[in-house]
């Protein structure tokens, strides 16, 4: 970061009871303080959530794009892991 | 709320065939290219240039409209101004977020702005002499960026598509304020309607300028309609615009500031007179009225937030050298 540069963050939502904070975008702010400010101006002009997270930015440690096919791709292959791999008897019913 | 026709960007870009070729396999599958992923140098700049234009336009637009705040003639009115030019604020500020994915920094594209290197939307070089132009702007101005928003939901790079979805669900109830003001005036008195007449009639052909240039003289749409950052050309939505427009203009008993302008059966579709590209041109390169007064009100709230800006970090690191050593004493 440049000498001066307001730090990144980013900012998750809860935006109901029960539902599990989602990413929302980023503010730039001085501090965690502010940073909380920001976002709750920037994004719950509408009733969009009832709980805000703010994350330093530089803090998330990301999976790289370029493995993507090595990190994700055997678990295409795998459909056993599926419910629909196994038959049941129709006579069984619901399972 | 405009990304005008994107004006003058390079898309060229040097890669290899195979990279291009991978990329432009991914894009046709209509997958989202995400910040990290691998893409052309021509794709990131041409993007760079279009979001941060749009994040100015966004800015910048405030200005023409925070100037009625005060004068708004009902509470009701004002509350609503206030709410619509604090949404401009927010969507600005989405899109400067998407545009900094992509590697430039929200201070690079300030100081680009300040120094008038980086375009925003012609349209708000114009001046609002009268109540009835925040209501020309909504249904307009609002209109025109729909218009050209609600494609760039399904542009191909993420981030940008991520913030026009939210910005899109926002502006709708701009323009409706803005039409609801017109309807007001139009309905009014004899004087009250002349008003509403008088802005439709100053705004009505910039409106149609916020679409960007001819496509035949629009140098960079061919590539990045192949990216599929732009969906539709400029003449496409801009008459799309004109269909959705008039009908509305006609309800309202006011007129359009163009003779040539006549339902053509046969096209179905709103045919219309030439734009005056030479004011278009003017006022892009910073020849229009209001050009140095934007640029002038830009300039003077960043330098007045400077201090601010020096205290909030400078208390952040007290806070943070405190904390630390409180740890310390502890440990
Ligand atoms: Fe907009
Ligand atoms: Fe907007
Ligand atoms: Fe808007």
């Amino acid at each position: 970061m440049a000498k001066n540069e307001i730090p990144l963050w980013e900012v998750f939502i809860r935006p109901r009871n029960g539902l599990a904070h989602k990413h929302c975008g980023s503010v730039h702010a001085a501090d965690e303080v502010m940073a909380l400010q920001a976002a709750r101006d920037v994004y719950t002009r509408r009733g969009e959530g009832v709980s805000i997270w703010v994350v330093p930015s530089a803090a998330i440690v990301a999976s790289d794009p370029l493995q993507k096919e090595e990190n994700f791709e055997p678990t295409a292959s795998k459909i056993y892991r599926h419910p629909t791999f196994y038959t049941v008897p129709d006579e069984v019913g619901h399972m | 709320m405009y990304s005008q026709g994107l004006i003058g960007a390079k898309t060229e870009t040097n890669e290899d065939e195979a990279f291009l070729a991978a990329f432009q396999a991914r894009i046709d599958a209509e997958e989202k290219i995400e910040p990290n992923d691998p893409m052309p140098e021509g794709y990131r700049r041409t993007l760079i240039r279009q979001i941060g234009q749009h994040a100015h336009s966004e800015i910048v637009g405030m200005l023409p409209e925070g100037n009625w705040i005060t004068r708004a003639p009902s509470l009701r009115r004002k509350a609503a101004l206030l709410a619509k030019v604090q949404d401009e604020g927010g969507h600005g500020l989405y899109l400067y977020s998407a545009a900094e994915t992509l590697g430039v920094s929200r201070e690079q594209m300030t100081e680009e702005l300040l120094a008038g290197k980086a375009k925003y939307s012609s349209i708000f070089n114009y001046p609002t002499l009268t109540w009835a132009d925040i209501g020309a702007i909504g249904w307009l101005v609002d209109g025109a960026a729909i218009m050209n928003q609600i494609p760039l939901c399904r542009c191909s790079y993420g981030p940008y598509a991520r913030a026009m979805i939210r910005v899109c669900k926002e502006e709708s109830f701009h323009q409706r304020q803005g039409y609801e003001i017109m309807m007001t005036l139009a309905q009014g008195t004899p004087g009250q309607k002349e008003m509403a007449q008088d802005a439709l009639n100053r705004w009505w052909w910039p409106s149609l300028m916020m679409f960007g240039p001819h496509d035949s003289d629009s140098q960079h749409g061919d590539q990045s309609m192949r990216w599929k950052i732009k969906r539709f050309t400029n003449d496409e939505l801009r008459q799309k615009f004109v269909d959705a427009t008039v009908p509305q203009g006609e309800y309202l008993g006011l007129t359009f500031p163009d003779p040539e302008l006549k339902w053509n059966d046969e096209r179905g579709a709103y045919d219309f007179g030439a734009i005056d590209w030479d004011e278009f041109w003017r006022v892009v390169k910073g020849g229009g009225p209001m050009n140095r007064e934007r640029l002038a009100a830009r300039r003077k709230a960043w330098d007045d937030g400077a201090w601010v800006r020096e205290a909030a970090l400078a208390h952040a690191e007290k806070r943070r050298a405190r904390r630390e050593a409180t740890k310390l004493a502890a440990e």
